[in-house]
């Protein structure tokens, strides 16, 4: 009994002095409890929608608004092609666009039967059906009360059809909705996240633990030199996993590959460099790998649940939105469902890159700053 | 050619902390020189202040030409650095490592693949060059680390208590090849602890809680403390210590087994004191006087540092 108390109690004290360990003891149901009670939710709200609008008349505007009072939608612009809606989708811009044809209004009025569409991106699985059941319930109101008006000014049942306003949805990219094409391109960003940040934040880690590091400090090596001769292998090793999940999840999960792969390894760099950064900065903070290794998983935790991985990002109320605009995972989900899925083209994810590049230098600059080959 | 290293009133400090202060002394070229003190007096500090891996916090150190405050690059080029962790990659095997180091020093591949084979050949490693570092014995790790250390054959060797934890044969191994590297011109400072490594220095600096004590070859060193030793046998050792102690120019009372070693201050005669201090019983049963070693400078200045510090 007393050797076990005197185990227990040589345990508590380490722990206590190791801060990283008890901030994580705190800090990881604190975080858990906010990210999953608060910033997870599967009914999307606010969805950005794009409208084109052939008909202009005042029924069609009434529909928007009224669709806009739900909530569910946010008219973030109007398009004035089928073309322009397929930009506004693969450039994540919007999620669903509804299409008015042309004399809706005059149709409508004549008491015929007339076609909404809603075009909705399919990539997301999830915004699907919440995206799709609203405006097919404010398609059907909507005609009772056409129809109700109608009975009322002619005072007589008519031969109208049931329902005057019908809504066809149209499910673009990933129309069959399956769930293992919207998660394994996703994969590939998560995994990339997972082990390039580790295994860079425990490679400065493990020098600094077994002495070689400051053998590295006295030779004539540069700074530069140590960091980039670091990561160049990583790169590599990235480029293996990704290629590794494509290969597999086309083959065994039949995942399509829409958009140019060229284009994908190439703006892969991008994300593969920030993902390498951030393991350098936690390398540059963690004194043993323990700690590198605790930083990393702490790190992964808002990548899985923020990014927009398995819970929808549109979901997610706005400070959530905001915390994981700067995580590089966020916009490399865009990059690689974007042409995976979608065939996006590189002006279509530009903003993306720009927010990738971004998050790179200032890290590089931060990394930079902190690895100085001096000691003490 | 002027000296390798040129230290002038060098200091350092952590927070409040002094770990060094006010430092001066050369090196002269082709020299073994010894930085000797107790653990944490200052010696690491001094030895990363001339790699260039730490600043000075005041004066400055000159090493193989370059200020190393200023020009710290320059100095990393021209020196070799090698400590008791001997920071081999435990994971690569012999040649592995030593093609690393070789690598990140800058030497071309062809320069590389003429003299790591010899270099492997002179250390006695051919015959394990495919063995992983890690499972080298200390003795042999510590070969290596040398041989990593002095691969781009810098002007200037460092040495961080290179013994540490060594088997005394592959000690005196390690200094007959330090003298030998030394002998071709290659100026070498090493840290130690250990007395009889001292003791194979050229010139040893003495440093206590960050201050250089004295300087000089180990004789002058001795000489200057003005002690002698005798070995003594009683017949009862652990009373003996007890009166002898007091005495105010005793300066140490060590016993070995079922002797006593006491060391004098101000020459003053061992033998007399200890048969006027012991009397009849324990008395002394059998004296001789020796010549005194580094170790009894050492500690002699130690104490006397000790005596100044209470009485000010």
């Amino acid at each position: 009994m007393n050797r076990m108390l005197s185990i227990a109690w040589k345990e508590m004290i380490q722990a206590r002095r190791d801060r990283l360990t008890m901030g994580m003891m705190v800090g990881i149901p604190i975080i858990q409890l906010l990210l999953f009670g608060y910033a997870i939710n599967t009914d999307v709200r606010n969805i950005a929608t794009v409208v084109y609008d052939q008909d202009h008349s005042e029924e069609s505007r009434g529909f928007v608004r009224r669709m806009e009072a739900t909530g569910f939608y946010d008219v973030v612009g109007h398009v004035k092609s089928y073309e322009e809606i397929g930009i506004a989708l693969r450039s994540r811009d919007a999620m669903v666009a509804l299409v008015v044809p042309p004399r809706f209004g005059a149709e409508v009025e004549a008491g015929r039967a007339a076609q909404l569409q809603l075009v909705v991106d399919g990539s997301d699985p999830q915004v699907v059906a919440s995206a799709t059941d609203t405006a097919m319930s404010l398609a059907a109101a909507r005609s009772s009360v056409l129809t109700i008006e109608r009975l009322q000014r002619l005072g007589q049942p008519v031969s109208a059809p049931t329902q005057v306003i019908a809504l066809e949805p149209a499910t673009w990219y990933n129309p069959d909705l399956r769930t293992a094409v919207f998660i394994v391109p996703g994969l590939v960003g998560v995994i990339l996240t997972m082990t390039l940040v580790m295994f860079t934040a425990m490679a400065i880690a493990r020098e600094r633990e077994r002495g070689t590091l400051e053998q590295l400090i006295v030779s004539p090596i540069r700074s530069g030199e140590l960091t980039v001769g670091k990561i160049l292998p990583y790169i590599a090793v990235g480029y293996l996993q990704m290629t590794l999940i494509l290969v597999v999840g086309s083959l065994v999960f039949d995942v399509p590959i829409v958009g140019s792969i060229p284009l994908l390894y190439l703006l892969s760099v991008f994300f593969i460099a920030a993902s390498l950064a951030v393991g350098l900065f936690f390398s540059t903070l963690a004194k043993t790998q323990q700690q590198a290794m605790q930083m990393s998983f702490f790190f992964l935790l808002p990548n899985i649940l923020l990014s927009g991985f398995m819970f929808p990002w549109e979901a997610m109320p706005a400070p959530a939105r905001w915390l994981s605009t700067i995580l590089p995972l966020t916009h490399y989900l865009r990059v690689i469902r974007g042409i995976v899925l979608k065939g996006a083209s590189l002006a279509e994810l530009s903003s993306e890159l720009v927010w990738l590049a971004g998050l790179t230098l200032v890290l590089i600059i931060v990394v930079s700053m902190r690895f100085q080959k001096k000691l003490g | 050619m002027s000296d390798p290293v040129v230290v002038e009133g060098l200091s350092r400090s952590f927070g409040t902390l002094v770990a060094v202060s006010d430092v001066s002394f050369r090196v002269h070229r082709g020299e073994i020189f010894g930085l000797l003190g107790p653990n944490g007096a200052g010696k690491s500090t001094t030895l990363r202040m001339l790699c260039g891996i730490l600043d000075p916090s005041a004066g400055r150190a000159t090493v193989v030409g370059f200020d190393v405050a200023k020009e710290p690059e320059r100095v990393k080029q021209n020196i070799g650095y090698m400590t008791q962790r001997f920071s081999l990659y435990e994971d690569l095997s012999v040649e592995e490592n030593l093609n690393f180091y070789a690598g990140v020093y800058g030497l071309r591949r062809r320069e590389r693949r003429a003299r790591i084979p010899a270099e492997l050949e002179r250390a006695g490693l051919t015959d394990r060059r495919d063995q992983i570092a890690g499972t080298l014995s200390g003795g042999w790790k510590q070969r290596l680390a040398l041989v990593c250390a002095t691969i781009h054959e810098p002007p200037l060797l460092f040495l961080d208590e290179p013994t540490a934890g060594v088997d005394p044969v592959s000690r005196r191994e390690f200094w007959a090849h330090i003298h030998r590297i030394a002998s071709a011109g290659t100026t070498v400072i090493v840290t130690t602890h250990y007395m009889d490594e001292a003791e194979r220095c050229h010139r040893l600096a003495f440093i206590f809680r960050g201050s250089l004590l004295d300087i000089g070859t180990p004789t002058e060193i001795i000489k200057r403390r003005n002690i002698r030793v005798a070995v003594i046998t009683t017949s009862n050792v652990g009373r003996a210590v007890d009166l002898l102690t007091p005495y105010p120019s005793v300066d140490e009372v060590a016993p070995f087994g079922d002797r006593l070693r006491v060391a004098t201050l101000d020459a003053v005669d061992p033998i007399a004191l200890a048969r006027e201090v012991l009397g009849q019983s324990p008395g002394v049963l059998d004296a001789r006087e020796i010549v005194p070693n580094v170790e009894d400078a050492f500690v002699a200045m130690v104490h006397s540092e000790a005596r100044a510090g209470a009485g000010s």
